[in-house]
């Protein structure tokens, strides 16, 4: 027998669908079906796609780390070549590594953020706000277990963005081994010529403090009266970006940065 | 009026230019071609999202309420838009890093929406997604245009590679620099608008006024 009582025989979502659609109930049925289905494919996406992700950040870093140290091979597994750093948390305040936290997933960015450990800046050249207690570092040793390098993270704003990188020293921690950045949306050509290997080139070799201990490098147009030694060019055309480099490689070279760090490693300490 | 499929795909590449002709979408265009990479991932990007988001918009035409329309049409977009955002940090860490503000960005480009709601709210899924891709692939025209120009004075590489040695490292070309700011693609844009035109007579918009002489007594 035909159906002829309406819609009894239909199931509960062919009534929605074939209600008018600009009725209320409608309305509220395409609305909450379409964002749950919308939140259930987003959510899905961004699960399954995290430790893609997060193997492509942490990668991303290791390569420049292993840039900043000049043992970047694109030959070599990149795991492989990270091994060869040794990672350690260091309290800032004191210049000594820590054991409070694991320096395989200590968070430096996190760390800045949290109110327990970072602290509020009143003098604050790099303008980064907070500054973390503790961030980590890493140690390249040679092979009879004498320090080689030490590669420090550094951060600052330049004319647009934070700037993120990674400051090498060597083992006398006033020699300059290379300096990149890893993070920044400074303006293409002018600002961001920082990713430019010429300019990267120029910080080899540089001091960071005279015999006295005075912290003298500067990035500038012309050269400090104590010479070249200390002194990186500025970037043609970008001023702001040169001033945000200096400024935020002299504050974390500074008493407020590394400079307890480096006086440890100079003692021999580390 | 009923448009051959090979005409959807067609048309928006110059006789309906999204760009040059609808002048949508101008924001990111000036925003994304610095670089000649950057811009194809991201014509890539805005064709996928303004492919299938017509297509899912029109499938879903005869039931969403004219009250929420737009509102519908956005919550589409932007979960491709997502989508698309988390599989290129997935899958092109590089480019995403320089690229993800603007992938956000797509959700608001005029292009998607004004396809949504002048096609593919009144024409059939498939109609809708080759109407999709055909304005993405207009879009995408433009950006590759801007991007070569900007990419090849500005940087003196193409694809990232070097086509004419700068000053910087050692050679004889001086950039220009202006061409890395977003404004010089406002000019890039107007003059490709205005060569198109010259091209095509007819894409000319009629003056909205006419100036009157007054005869003097």
């Amino acid at each position: 027998m035909p159906d002829v009582s309406g819609n009894n025989n239909k199931g509960f979502i062919r009534r929605f669908l074939d209600l008018p659609p600009d009725s209320v109930p409608k309305t509220v049925f395409v609305a909450v079906t379409l964002c749950l289905v919308a939140s259930m494919i987003v959510s899905a996406a961004a699960v399954a796609l995290r430790p893609v992700q997060e193997i492509n950040k942490l990668r991303d870093k290791q390569v420049n780390i292993l840039q900043v140290a000049g043992r970047y091979d694109p030959a070599v597994d990149i795991t492989e070549a990270f091994a060869e750093f040794e990672p350690h948390v260091l309290e800032l305040e004191t210049g000594e590594f820590t054991d409070a936290f694991d320096a395989a997933t200590f968070d430096d960015r996190a760390a800045a953020d949290d109110p327990a450990t970072s602290v509020a800046l009143e003098d604050d050249p790099a303008s980064i706000g907070r500054k973390a207690k503790f961030v980590t570092v890493y140690l390249l040793r040679n092979d009879d277990g004498s320090l080689d390098k030490v590669i420090l993270p550094i951060h600052g704003y330049g004319l647009w963005s934070t700037l993120y990188g990674y400051i090498a020293l060597e083992e006398n921690a006033n020699d300059i081994y290379g300096l990149q950045f890893y993070s920044h949306a400074e303006t293409p050509g002018l600002g961001a010529e920082v990713d430019n290997p010429r300019w990267k080139s120029l910080w080899r070799g540089k001091k960071l403090a005279d015999d006295s201990g005075e912290l003298l490098i500067t990035v500038a147009k012309t050269a400090p009266p104590e010479g070249e030694d200390y002194h990186v060019d500025a970037l043609a055309g970008a001023t702001l970006t040169t001033v945000g480099v200096d400024n935020l490689v002299r504050f974390w070279m500074g008493e407020a940065g590394y400079a307890p760090f480096l006086e440890n490693v100079k003692a021999g300490e580390i | 009026m009923a448009q051959t499929k090979r005409s959807m795909l067609i048309d928006p590449l110059v006789d309906n230019n999204p760009i040059t002709l609808q002048v949508l979408g101008i924001c990111s265009a000036l925003a994304v071609t610095s670089s000649l990479q950057v811009s194809f991932v991201m014509a890539i990007a805005v064709t996928f999202v303004t492919a299938f988001s017509s297509m899912f918009i029109s499938m879903l035409r005869n039931h969403i309420p004219g009250a929420i329309r737009i509102i519908v049409q956005m919550v589409i977009i932007a979960s491709l838009v997502i989508l698309v955002d988390q599989v290129l940090k997935a899958y092109a860490y590089e480019i995403s890093k320089t690229l993800s503000v603007f992938v956000g960005l797509i959700i608001t480009n005029c292009i998607v929406m004004g396809r949504a709601e002048a096609f593919a709210m009144k024409n059939p899924p498939v109609a809708s997604f080759i109407d999709g891709i055909g304005n993405g692939l207009g879009y995408g025209l433009i950006l590759m245009l801007v991007g070569f120009i900007r990419e090849l004075f500005g940087s003196g590489s193409l694809f990232g590679l070097t086509v004419l040695p700068t000053i910087n490292n050692g050679g004889w070309y001086l950039p220009n620099g202006m061409l890395l700011l977003p404004p010089s693609a406002f000019f890039i844009i107007g003059l490709l608008i205005w060569a198109f035109r010259t091209w095509k007579p007819e894409q000319v918009e009629e003056r909205e006024y006419k100036i009157q002489t007054v005869e003097a007594h």
